[in-house]
């Protein structure tokens, strides 16, 4: 009987994380960040219809990079998850909290007993009302979840849009058109062409609202914020 | 794929996932509950005999169609409850009125506008308004064994359909059969009272002010003679209540409104006794 080759733990957890880092790498990147008012998503995303930005629920909304059908199916997921809840005890008992602890499980255990991880990187962001403040999750590959805060950025080359962001951060919350500004200018750094209100996904969670928060802003929208 | 310590599930409707996976929150669970050895009491005297204590009615107008509902529940010859709605709000286009045993009824407009959203949000995009109505009979449909058992949902649902341009009125049998009604309709106990005065009064592409004055009139006139009915209570301050479906969404009809129309009716019969 042939014996299976011995592969150390640490050997086999580091070519998955590596495996999964240059994935999420390859793709472009998504930005969530607070503004006066709310949560601002940003994504660079040339299709106008597969979205990596959705609602979840009332307040929360999830941002997905990486390989798209494996986040899609998190997303799906995460819906279900808050449309069960919501429907089994009350629309206020669904939180962000609860659903990125759901997520990080489901990836950790991927990431721990499959042979392939998901080349996943996720955002959970709940905006608060009632004067409580924003929750922003950012779950990686692996299921480890970091509690952001003002801003988080997922896939592609998202420590430099990091860097580019945190060199504009004022310490205040900026306005709606002043948070899009800073997330395009630091989306547009790396890619090879200049990014159009067509190329780019845009969502806000907008505490005002009643009910449900989550809202898509068309590209005219877009270019009229991005020029006034 | 499947994801651990998250529900997995494949289509995007809410109530089939319920259904699979959490039968016991879904409606019409079949197999023998505590009532299921029960002698059905509705079966006995012939044929099934639908408990329904309730008016509520839609009558389209030029906008599109108001919809509206008497506030009164029973328990036998016991009013249970003064206040309860039986008009609720589905989505931005769409809202629904029950007749039947409140409970389930309740549920089954929260399902319904759960499995609305639930669509919208998995899909990126709602159903058509067809569609919707069709969800809803299934629902319907499935409830079917809770009749035998006495406990009747009936919907009547009415919705924008943006794409036609024009509100939609639709009923519903306890099969989950769906008829579209091309002017106005009426179920509950006194429905059918109701029915009567619209056919009298009724007119296409009423004026918004008039068709919300016929259906209050509609429905006074089934609280008039059905006792599952309630009317306008002056002591309370109790009235029924109505909601628009049009193309702007779905407003509720503010109650010092239905106040004034009510007075309205109410000062033009006084005027005939005396």
């Amino acid at each position: 009987m042939p014996m299976p080759y011995y592969v150390s733990p640490e050997q086999m957890m580091q070519d998955k994380a590596e495996y999964a880092k240059k994935g999420i790498a390859k793709g472009r990147s998504s930005i969530a960040m607070e503004y006066a008012d709310g949560v601002l998503f940003t994504a660079d995303n040339p299709s106008a219809s597969l979205h990596k930005i959705s609602e979840v629920y009332d307040n929360i909304a999830f941002a997905g990079a990486g390989k798209y059908s494996e986040f899609e199916n998190l997303r799906k997921a995460g819906i279900r998850h808050a449309d069960l809840k919501g429907f089994m005890y009350s629309r206020e008992d669904v939180t962000a909290r609860s659903l990125a602890n759901g997520y990080s499980q489901s990836l950790g255990t991927i990431f721990s007993q499959e042979m392939k991880p998901l080349e996943v990187e996720i955002l959970v962001v709940q905006v608060g009302t009632n004067g409580q403040p924003n929750e922003i999750y950012r779950i990686s590959f692996d299921g480890s979840i970091i509690d952001e805060k003002s801003v988080a950025v997922i896939g592609g080359k998202s420590e430099a849009v990091l860097a580019a962001l945190k060199e504009k951060a004022t310490g205040q919350l900026p306005s709606l058109k002043a948070a899009l500004s800073f997330c395009v200018s630091a989306l547009d750094q790396t890619p090879n062409q200049k990014l159009t209100p067509e190329g780019l996904e845009v969502a806000v969670l907008e505490r005002s609202r009643p009910g449900r928060k989550f809202r898509r802003l068309t590209p005219a929208e877009v270019r009229q914020l991005l020029s006034a | 794929m499947k994801l651990p310590y998250l529900p997995n599930h494949d289509e995007p409707s809410f109530f089939d996932f319920l259904s699979q996976h959490y039968p016991g929150l879904t409606l019409g669970r079949t197999g023998a509950g505590p009532l299921g050895n029960l002698q059905d009491p509705s079966r006995a005297g012939g044929p099934l005999s639908v408990p329904h204590a309730t008016t509520v009615l839609a009558i389209k107008y030029q906008q599109g169609v108001v919809i509206a509902g008497d506030r009164r529940a029973t328990e036998g010859f016991q009013i249970a409850d003064r206040r309860i709605e039986k008009v609720f709000k589905i989505d931005d286009y769409s809202a629904m009125a029950i007749a039947g045993a409140a409970g389930p009824c309740i549920e089954m407009a929260k399902l319904f506008q759960t499995e609305l959203e639930h669509y919208e949000k998995l899909e990126g995009m709602p159903l058509s308004c067809e569609g919707k109505a069709n969800k809803l009979g299934q629902m319907v449909k499935a409830n079917l064994p809770m009749v035998f058992q006495g406990l009747v949902v009936m919907p009547l649902y009415v919705g924008y359909d943006l794409k036609r341009g024009e509100g939609r009125i639709f009923k519903y049998d306890i099969t989950g059969g769906r008829y579209e009604e091309s002017d106005y309709h009426a179920i509950g106990s006194g429905g059918k009272d109701a029915r009567n005065t619209m056919r009298e009064h009724f007119q296409r592409q009423l004026p918004e002010a008039e068709a919300l004055t016929l259906a209050l009139m509609s429905l006074y006139n089934a609280a008039d003679d059905d006792v599952g009915t309630g009317g306008p209570d002056l002591v309370r301050g109790i009235y029924p209540t109505a909601k628009y479906v049009t193309a702007q969404g779905i407003a509720d009809v503010p109650d010092d409104r239905i106040r004034a129309v009510f007075d309205g009716l109410i000062a033009t019969r006084r005027s005939k006794e005396s």
